[in-house]
């Protein structure tokens, strides 16, 4: 009897101790993201009280308000950087798109010399640090006058997102039997029919969840952008964070309002994805 | 009329293969061959002066470029261990739970969609000595009077860039752990169960191997991406204070861009290429060889 509750009672304590991690870790996670968006609705002021101010007395949407209307808060145009980075991100990923179903396509349904080496030289040079990159392409894109314009940044973003698109896509369309495409050719579709018909339906989701991929890379990049982008015509809302900093008082609010605008797309599409997002990444890897 | 028809793979793979020459390859090796001038942005025809090797003959013997390559190193190692250690925890936490695993999971990935550029600047508020919620938080319980300089303080600082990058990157290990803990076979657990192991062996002998693939994968993805400290790094402290935070990356952006030393910063720029493909490819055989002990095949 007596060990029996000290079991019981050992049991319910690791239950605690569990629960109580846990929390404390998820805690760790959400806090940081949390305090972001509570300081974006707080006046300066309070923001910048001494002794701090722990239940706030006022909440509005000044900084939103400020953002949005005329030359912006703080004089920074958040929403152009916001048309760039849309314009910017949703162009490149369409494009990326494309050209990985197209490779994704030739990877799993072709066998050819080489093709190995040539998957793993695709991949490396998903391994080049931005940065590193970032000083030729600038000789490079000043030369030909592609710098500061969107099509230099959507031409960049599509050669950093291809090797990604391509290894996820390929996978996707592993998983697709090829007897299916097979039959269809059989029944008298040409290929490009059956790819269209049968093969792109049943790897669509994949492809979706790659896309979005592609897309919040280009969303959040900074390394390349900020070299590579001037000015307002081109300069993409990572970029223009830094706007806040260059004056010589940081606009806390301001900076919170911009970062709220830019995790809202991101967070959106990444709740749509997260189911294919893990089912991707380990298929392409493990399964391989 | 002949003419010569491609093949339908190189066809479908040439719209890729043309992209990353011209965006990637031949970027990098007008790169690699500006790192053998004395090429300086303001003046553009010195990229003809050919100096040979004095490039990287004076990275090497560079004290500034030796420590910002510890400091990389240094960084990885630490930051790529903690998370992945932290991440098997938290993955293992997750999967015991038995109701709302769906919602936890969710607030799991939550990180990982901030830009690195938003962590930068999110922790730079945070660990701010001045209006920062980690100071307020220690002044309002009294734990210290004076304002603990996070971000001026040159180790304080490492550890404020390693605990941002480390919060950032723990769900991708967390997640696809979860996924490795999902696709263990029941049987080899129920066995060990019956054979009286406890749970310290089980997992040691069971869960571990299995999801050793997983972790290297985490760890190839990871360190495909560690580049994107330079963004944290870039918005906490810019490589400050006094340098004490520089890495490769931002030292290689400031020889660069303000010093205008093109061709001495391409040639550091190669280095840290090979620092990260070394990492990439080690832990990609890590993979295979761990995907082949346990029979997945390649």
């Amino acid at each position: 009897m007596d060990s029996n509750l000290s079991h019981r009672l050992k049991a319910r304590a690791l239950k605690l101790a569990h629960l109580a991690t846990l929390f404390v870790a998820m805690s760790i996670i959400c806090l940081p993201g949390l305090w972001i968006v509570l300081n974006s609705f707080r006046p300066t002021v309070e923001i910048m009280a001494k002794p701090p101010v722990w239940i706030p007395n006022e909440l509005n949407l000044d900084h939103y308000r400020s953002m949005f209307g005329g030359i912006g808060e703080g004089g920074v145009p958040v929403l152009t950087y916001f048309m760039n980075s849309l314009v910017i991100s949703v162009t490149s990923t369409v494009i990326a798109l494309l050209v990985g179903m197209a490779g994704g396509y030739a990877f799993a349904r072709y066998k050819f010399k080489g093709k190995a080496a040539l998957f793993v030289g695709l991949m490396v040079t998903r391994a080049v640090p931005g940065v590193a990159l970032s000083l030729p392409l600038f000789i490079v894109y000043a030369r030909i006058g592609i710098i500061d314009t969107h099509f230099g940044m959507i031409l960049t973003y599509v050669a950093m997102n291809v090797p990604f698109t391509v290894w996820l896509i390929d996978g996707f369309f592993r998983q697709v039997p090829k007897e299916l495409a097979e039959a269809a050719e059989i029944d008298g579709c040409t290929r490009w029919q059956a790819f269209w018909r049968v093969e792109f339906p049943v790897a669509k989701a994949g492809i979706a969840s790659a896309g979005i991929f592609a897309f919040l890379t280009s969303w959040n990049e900074y390394a390349l952008a900020s070299q590579l982008t001037r000015s307002v015509t081109s300069k993409t809302m990572p970029v223009g964070l830094l706007d806040f900093t260059s004056e010589f008082t940081l606009n806390w609010g301001g900076m919170c309002a911009l970062a709220v605008l830019m995790i809202i797309p991101a967070l959106v599409l990444t709740f749509l994805v997260q189911k294919h997002l893990i089912a991707g990444l380990t298929f392409g890897g493990v399964k391989g | 009329m002949l003419r010569y028809k491609l093949p339908p793979w190189l066809l479908l793979l040439l719209p890729a293969i043309v992209v990353l020459l011209a965006v990637v390859m031949l970027p990098l090796l007008l790169s690699l061959y500006s790192s053998f001038t004395s090429y300086r942005l303001t003046r553009p025809d010195s990229i003809t002066n050919w100096i040979g090797l004095y490039n990287y003959e004076k990275a090497l013997t560079d004290a500034k470029f030796w420590a910002a390559f510890g400091r990389t190193v240094l960084l990885l190692t630490v930051a790529l261990n903690l998370e992945m250690l932290l991440g098997l925890g938290l993955a293992l936490l997750v999967s015991k739970v038995t109701h709302g695993q769906r919602a936890l999971r969710t607030m799991m990935m939550f990180p990982m969609m901030f830009s690195p550029v938003l962590v930068g600047f999110q922790f730079k508020f945070i660990f701010n000595d001045n209006v920062g919620l980690v100071n307020n938080a220690l002044q309002s319980l009294g734990i210290t009077q004076t304002a603990i300089p996070w971000l001026v303080d040159g180790n304080l600082a490492m550890f404020s860039i390693i605990f941002a990058e480390v919060w950032t990157s723990t769900s991708v290990f967390a997640i696809l752990i979860l996924a490795g803990l999902y696709a263990i076979p029941k049987d080899p657990l129920e066995a060990a169960k019956v054979d009286g192991c406890t749970s310290w062996q089980t997992f040691r002998h069971i869960t571990l191997p299995f999801v050793m693939p997983f972790i290297y994968i985490a760890m190839a993805i990871r360190s495909l991406d560690v580049a994107r400290a330079y963004d944290i790094v870039q918005i906490m402290t810019n490589g400050g204070p006094a340098r004490r935070t520089e890495l490769l990356w931002t030292l290689i952006g400031r020889t660069g861009y303000v010093d205008a030393k093109m061709g001495y910063a391409n040639a550091m720029g190669y280095t840290s290429i090979f620092l990260a493909i070394f990492f990439t490819v080690y832990f990609f055989r890590k993979l295979t060889t761990a995907r082949t002990e346990l029979g997945m095949g390649g």
